[in-house]
C-alpha cells in the first residue's frame, strides 16, 4: 500500500533534479536516499499554503457529508460539523436508486476496462506482429479516428443505438466503450518495443499465436496494460456527457446521471447530496490512492508521447 | 534489430510480391515483421491461416471503432444537410443549416463563451502549472503529498466537481459566501451571476485541471539532462538565465502538447456546464458542446446540432493541425535543420 506521502525517492520515475534552487550543502542527490530524510526548505512557505487551495474543496466535500442539515442551512454555515452525523448517508443508502447507480456504474466501467485489455491487446498484437492484407490501411483509419472528436459522432451514435434497440439499457452505455483505438494503439506500440526473439522461439516451440501472446506477451506488457486499465476505468467512470444522452429511465441511470439529477431533487438536503457526491468520488479516489504511481506514469506516458 | 535465423525466412516466398516485399524488413517506424511459419505444409496455405487469424484478432475492434465512428463522421455530415427532428422523416436543405448557424445570436453567443474560457484556460492552467511544477521540482520534505493534493482534483469527475461546487458557491447557503462575509465582503451570486458565472466555471476547471499540467511538467522537467544544467553552473549561470535558457528551452516539445491538449479539452467543456448552470444565466455559460446538445437532444433539431459540431470538429482539426503547419513551413524555408527533433 503506498500512501501518499511515501512513494520512494529511488522510484524510477522520481528524481529530483534540482534546477532551479541551490542545492543544499550535502544535498547532492545520492542514490536511495530516504525521503523522510529529506529536508525542510523555505519553499514549504509558498507550497504549503498553495497545496491548502487544492486540498480545500475536497475537505469541505468530506466535512458537509458528515454535518446534520441544521449545520449546512445555517448562515453563515458551520466551518466545522459539531460531530459527526451519517443522517445524509444512511439517506442516500436507504435511497433505493442510489445502490443501483452504483452497480450500474461500476457494471460498465469494469465491463469497459475487461474489454479494452482484451480487443485491445487482440488488436494490437495483430497490427504490431502480424501482416495481413489490409493492416496498414485499417491501422491508418484507427488513428484516424482518434482525432474525431465525440460531439461529432454523438448524435448519430445515439441513432445507432437506437436502431440496435439498446437507448435506455446498459448496452447503449457498454457498446460504445468496448474498445478504443487508445487501447489498440498503445499496446501496439508497446508490442513493437519487446524483443521478438522469445517469441520466435516460442513459436518455433509450436505455441500458437494466442498462446504467444497469452504466455508470453503479455505477462511482459503489464505498464501498458495497467495504463489502458487506468485511463479506460478513468473516463467511463466520470463519463456524463453519454450517459445523458442514451439513458431516460432512472432505473439504468449511471452513478455520475444519478447524481446529477439527485441535486436537482434534494438541493435542500446539502448532506445527502454530498454524502451521495462522496460516494461517486469514492471508488476513484481509492484507486488513485492505491495506484498512485501507475495512475501518474499512466497519465504522463499518455501525454509525453502524444 | 536481430537478423533472423535463415529457416524463418521461408515465409516470405509466399507472400504477394508487393512493392514492400523486403526479404528482412527492419523492425522500426511501426513495420510489422513477416510471420515466421508453423510448421504447416505449404507457405500459401501458412499466409492464408495467417491472415485469417490476424483478421480474428482485430475484427472485433475494426467493428466497434470504425463502426461507431466514420459511420456516424459522414451520418453526422448528411444530417447536417437536412432538418431532422429525429422523429419524423427528415427533409433536405442543402446549406440552410450552416446559413442559419452563421446568424443564430445565441450560437454566435456560444462561440464567444468558448473562446474566452478557452483563452484564459490554456495560458492559465499552463502557466500556473509550470510555476507549481518548478517549485515542486527539488528534493524536499513533503514534496510527494504536494503533487498528490495538486492532482488528486483531476480524478474528479465534472459532475461531482459541479455538485460540489454548486454547494460551495451556493449564493444563500455557500461556504464561499460565508467566508467572504468574515472578511466582510457582501455576498456573491458566482454562478447565478451573469456576470461571475463563466468566471467562476473558469476557476472550476483551473481547480481541477491545473495537476494535470503539474505532472506531466514535473516529469518533463526530471528528462532534463543534469549534464547540461551542471555544464551551465560550472559556467557560472545564474539561476534565472538557468531557467531562461537550459530548461524552458527543452520543454519546447511538451509545452506545444499542453497547449494543444489543454485548449482540445477547453473548447469541449460541457459536462461541468450541464451540472452546475444549464448554461445559464441569460445563456452566459453557454458554451458550443452545450448549445449541440440542446438543440439535438432539447430542441430535436439534429440537423442544426449536426451542423454545429461540424463546426466545432473542423475548428479543432484546424487547432491540432497548426503545428505540423508551422513546422512543414519552417522546414521549407530552412532545409538545413530539417534534423532537429521534431516536436513530438
Amino acid at each position: 500500500m503506498t500512501t501518499a506521502s511515501s512513494t520512494p525517492a529511488s522510484s524510477s520515475t522520481v528524481v529530483y533534479a534540482d534546477t532551479a534552487g541551490p542545492v543544499p550543502a550535502g544535498q547532492a542527490a545520492e542514490p536511495g536516499r530516504r525521503r523522510n530524510r529529506l529536508p525542510f526548505s523555505p519553499w514549504h512557505l509558498l507550497l504549503a499554503p498553495l497545496c491548502l487551495v487544492f486540498a480545500i474543496p475536497l475537505i469541505w466535500l468530506l466535512l458537509s457529508s458528515v454535518m446534520s442539515d441544521a449545520e449546512i442551512n445555517r448562515f453563515p454555515p458551520a466551518l466545522w460539523p459539531s460531530g459527526i452525523d451519517l443522517g445524509g448517508y444512511r439517506y442516500v443508502i436507504g435511497n433505493a436508486m442510489f445502490p443501483r447507480w452504483f452497480a450500474n456504474s461500476l457494471i460498465v466501467s469494469v465491463t469497459a476496462v475487461a474489454s479494452n485489455l482484451v480487443l485491445g491487446s487482440l488488436g494490437g498484437y495483430a497490427f504490431a506482429r502480424m501482416r495481413f492484407a489490409g493492416s496498414r490501411v485499417l491501422l491508418a483509419l484507427m488513428l484516424a479516428t482518434m482525432a474525431i472528436p465525440f460531439q461529432l459522432t454523438m448524435i448519430p451514435t445515439f441513432l445507432v443505438m437506437k436502431r440496435l434497440g439498446l437507448i435506455d439499457s446498459l448496452g447503449a452505455l457498454i457498446v460504445p466503450s468496448l474498445v478504443t483505438p487508445f487501447a489498440v494503439f498503445l499496446l501496439r506500440q508497446f508490442f513493437l518495443s519487446l524483443p521478438r526473439e522469445l517469441e520466435e522461439a516460442a513459436w518455433l516451440d509450436g505455441c500458437s499465436r494466442l498462446g504467444v501472446l497469452w504466455r508470453i506477451v503479455l505477462p511482459l506488457s503489464r505498464p501498458a496494460l495497467s495504463t489502458v486499465a487506468v485511463l479506460t476505468f478513468l473516463t467511463t467512470w466520470n463519463d456524463l456527457t453519454w450517459p445523458l444522452i442514451a439513458i431516460n429511465h432512472d432505473t439504468q441511470y449511471t452513478l455520475q446521471l444519478g447524481l446529477t439529477t439527485f441535486q436537482g431533487q434534494h438541493h435542500t438536503r446539502w448532506s445527502a447530496v454530498m454524502a451521495g457526491n462522496m460516494i461517486t468520488v469514492l471508488p476513484v479516489l481509492l484507486a488513485f490512492l492505491f495506484a498512485q504511481k501507475t495512475f501518474i506514469q499512466s497519465i504522463t506516458s499518455s501525454g509525453l508521447k502524444g | 534489430m536481430s537478423r533472423l535465423p535463415t529457416p524463418l525466412t521461408l515465409a516470405d516466398r509466399g507472400e504477394k510480391r508487393g512493392p514492400r516485399t523486403r526479404t528482412r524488413p527492419l523492425l522500426g517506424k511501426g513495420d510489422p515483421a513477416p510471420d515466421i511459419p508453423p510448421g504447416g505444409r505449404s507457405p500459401r496455405r501458412r499466409l492464408r491461416r495467417e491472415t485469417a487469424t490476424a483478421w480474428a484478432f482485430v475484427a472485433p475492434s475494426v467493428l466497434v471503432i470504425l463502426g461507431l465512428s466514420v459511420v456516424p463522421v459522414v451520418w453526422s455530415l448528411l444530417l447536417s444537410f437536412q432538418a431532422d427532428d429525429l422523429v419524423t422523416p427528415s427533409r433536405w436543405v442543402g446549406l440552410d443549416n450552416y446559413r442559419a448557424l452563421a446568424q443564430d445570436p445565441h450560437f454566435d453567443q456560444a462561440v464567444r463563451n468558448t473562446v474566452l474560457y478557452t483563452a484564459l484556460y490554456v495560458p492559465l492552467s499552463i502557466g500556473i502549472g509550470l510555476f507549481l511544477a518548478l517549485a515542486l521540482n527539488r528534493r524536499i520534505r513533503l514534496v510527494g503529498l504536494y503533487r498528490t493534493l495538486i492532482f488528486v482534483p483531476f480524478v474528479i469527475s465534472a459532475a461531482a466537481q459541479g455538485v460540489l461546487f454548486s454547494f460551495i458557491l451556493d449564493p444563500e447557503f455557500g461556504a464561499a459566501n460565508a467566508v467572504l462575509n468574515s472578511f466582510g465582503i457582501s455576498p456573491q451570486g458566482f454562478l447565478n451571476d451573469p456576470g461571475q458565472a463563466l468566471f467562476a466555471l473558469l476557476a472550476i476547471s483551473l481547480w481541477s485541471g491545473t495537476g494535470f499540467c503539474v505532472v506531466v511538467l514535473l516529469a518533463a522537467l526530471q528528462d532534463v539532462p543534469p549534464s547540461l544544467i551542471e555544464a551551465a553552473r560550472l559556467d557560472g549561470t545564474g539561476r534565472l538565465q538557468l531557467l531562461r535558457h537550459v530548461v524552458l528551452p527543452s520543454l519546447g516539445p511538451v509545452m506545444v502538447f499542453l497547449l494543444l491538449w489543454q485548449a482540445i479539452t477547453s473548447l469541449q467543456v460541457f459536462d461541468l456546464v450541464y451540472v452546475t448552470t444549464k448554461g445559464g444565466p441569460l445563456g452566459s455559460t453557454t458554451v458550443i458542446v452545450y448549445f449541440i446538445w440542446e438543440q439535438a437532444f432539447k430542441n430535436f433539431t439534429a440537423g442544426y446540432g449536426a451542423a454545429a459540431a461540424y463546426a466545432l470538429a473542423i475548428a479543432l482539426l484546424l487547432l491540432a493541425a497548426v503545428p505540423r503547419l508551422t513546422r512543414a513551413l519552417r522546414d521549407r524555408a530552412r532545409p538545413d535543420r530539417r534534423l532537429e527533433g521534431a516536436a513530438r
